[in-house]
């Protein structure tokens, strides 16, 4: 069974429809990538996912439990770090426990014993204004991480970083799913990272957006160093380029 | 280290103006262009301060306590009526329009009434104080609290956090900085407050100090408590600098 699923989803904003018919499944421990333009209406089924705004028509399942329109399930990430500039390291990532109602000094100490495997020892006490860019999105991905072990949406978590830092978090990246096992819906507008992270890409395009085509990844994880230069990696592109237009 | 010799260069400008204001002052008193009587020295205005030190004191003690009480009532006013005021969109549209008119009614024009309501005593001070203080408090505050990231609001939501939670992880601590450019200003309003209405009626206090030297004619004291009062302001600000230090740390760096 998935661990997100969802189904049929339309969504229009002033008579004009965003979104057409969006279904999506995403089982345990994979990461899925929805690829598409800027403005396709990725953030509004976004939104409609995390619980923020109601769909016109659809619903969404996470664990066999319809969570449709209900916030406090779905954790997500965005671009932006959303750490709060006032609160140290620890403090903004154990946010999501002490919400839930968790003692702080529990939460704090449960949101530092993850630092290590997230490559973020030795930030705890820091502000977040102290960091570089790549480690407040290493924060915010186990701040998100800390709020659901079983999904996760990342909406362009790594579009503002520079390329070299970018391919430094990619590496990152995938170590540390390997680890955790987080179910992820990944969007991103990024050909190459959709290829390099993904086990399938949904392709997202027109207006109003529907979901035109799926692609499976076949190489296997742990992904080779070179992935991106390979053959098989260009045929993923082409092929995607190829739809796209 | 470069911000900071940064810092003593623009203090040594602002030093020096003072400096040349107060050698032009003491020229023009010395050199008899007006008359001492009428603009005493800088030097008799010191002589005065020291001589009158004692009694300026317990004046200083009488309006400091008028104005931390004013201040501190002000202060609890105004933050619970901008946390209201955010939380409610209604009783935000229904007060902001009166607040506003508050603040358009002149400090010496209520105070007569607020004497004549209330006596002589503590009472209306206190409230004049009230009235003038919280105003800031409560605009920096809703100011505050409007300007939150609303994707920071929309992430906490995702998380399953409630109104008060949002407010107290989000809005309150982003409405900080703001808070104290609010007291800043707060704090000063409040012994201006407590010397204005002591002018009408009162016991003790630096106001009723200077109604006493007026009537007296002694420019030199005049001049004291007016430097006192200018300095008592400037302590209270400093001091709220340091306590939003305190308070925000992450500030620092």
């Amino acid at each position: 069974m998935a661990v997100l699923s969802v189904k049929d989803v339309s969504k229009s904003f002033d008579d004009e429809k965003i979104i057409n018919k969006i279904s999506i499944e995403l089982h345990q421990g994979e990461i899925v990538s929805l690829l598409g333009v800027s403005g396709g209406g990725k953030t509004t089924l976004f939104n409609v996912i995390a619980g923020l705004s109601i769909p016109d028509e659809g619903s969404v399942w996470l664990d066999g439990e319809d969570v449709t329109g209900k916030p406090g399930n779905v954790s997500y990430m965005l671009q932006k770090d959303l750490l709060l500039p006032y609160r140290t390291v620890v403090d903004n990532v154990a946010l999501p426990l002490i919400i839930r109602g968790m003692k702080k000094k529990e939460a704090r100490e449960k949101a530092a014993s993850y630092f290590e495997e997230f490559g973020l020892e030795g930030t705890e006490k820091k502000y977040p204004a102290q960091l570089s860019g790549g480690m407040k999105q290493r924060a915010a991905l186990l701040r998100t991480y800390l709020f659901s072990e079983k999904v996760a949406l990342l909406d362009e978590p790594f579009s503002a970083l520079d390329m070299l830092t970018k391919k430094a978090v990619h590496e990152w990246y995938l170590d540390v799913m390997e680890k955790i096992q987080l179910s992820t819906l990944f969007i991103t507008h990024d050909i190459d990272e959709a290829i390099l992270l993904s086990d399938r890409i949904y392709l997202l395009t027109g207006k109003p957006g529907e979901i035109t085509k799926e692609i499976v990844i076949k190489e296997p994880k742990p992904r080779r160093k070179d992935f991106n230069l390979t053959e098989e990696f260009l045929e993923y592109k082409r092929e995607i380029l190829a739809h796209l237009s | 280290m470069k911000r900071k010799s940064q810092n003593i260069t623009n203090r040594i400008w602002s030093c020096s103006a003072i400096a040349v204001i107060l050698i032009l002052w003491q020229a023009v008193s010395s050199l008899g262009i007006v008359d001492s009587f009428m603009l005493p020295s800088p030097v008799k205005v010191v002589q005065a301060f020291v001589a009158e030190f004692p009694q300026l004191m317990e004046h200083s003690v009488i309006t400091l306590a008028e104005a931390f009480l004013g201040l501190g009532l002000g202060v609890l006013l105004g933050f619970v009526m901008a946390v209201f005021m955010d939380q409610f969109d209604k009783l935000y549209q229904a007060c902001y329009p009166l607040i506003v008119l508050t603040q358009t009614i002149p400090t010496v024009a209520i105070a007569p009434l607020l004497v004549l309501w209330f006596g002589y005593e503590m009472t209306p001070k206190v409230i004049l104080i009230v009235i003038t203080t919280f105003f800031p408090i409560t605009v920096g505050l809703l100011n505050g609290f409007k300007s939150v990231d609303t994707d920071s609001v929309n992430l906490l939501r995702a998380m399953g956090a409630g109104r008060w939670q949002i407010f107290w992880h989000i809005k309150f601590p982003g409405a900080m900085s703001q808070f104290f450019a609010g007291l800043r200003i707060s704090a000063s309003y409040a012994v201006v407050g407590a010397v204005i209405s002591e002018w009408l009626g009162g016991f003790g206090g630096l106001g009723v100090y200077m109604t006493r030297v007026k009537k007296a004619f002694s420019f030199d004291k005049m001049f004291a408590v007016i430097f006192l009062i200018s300095i008592i302001s400037l302590l209270l600000m400093k001091g709220v600098d340091l306590l939003q230090k305190k308070c925000m740390p992450w500030e620092k760096e």
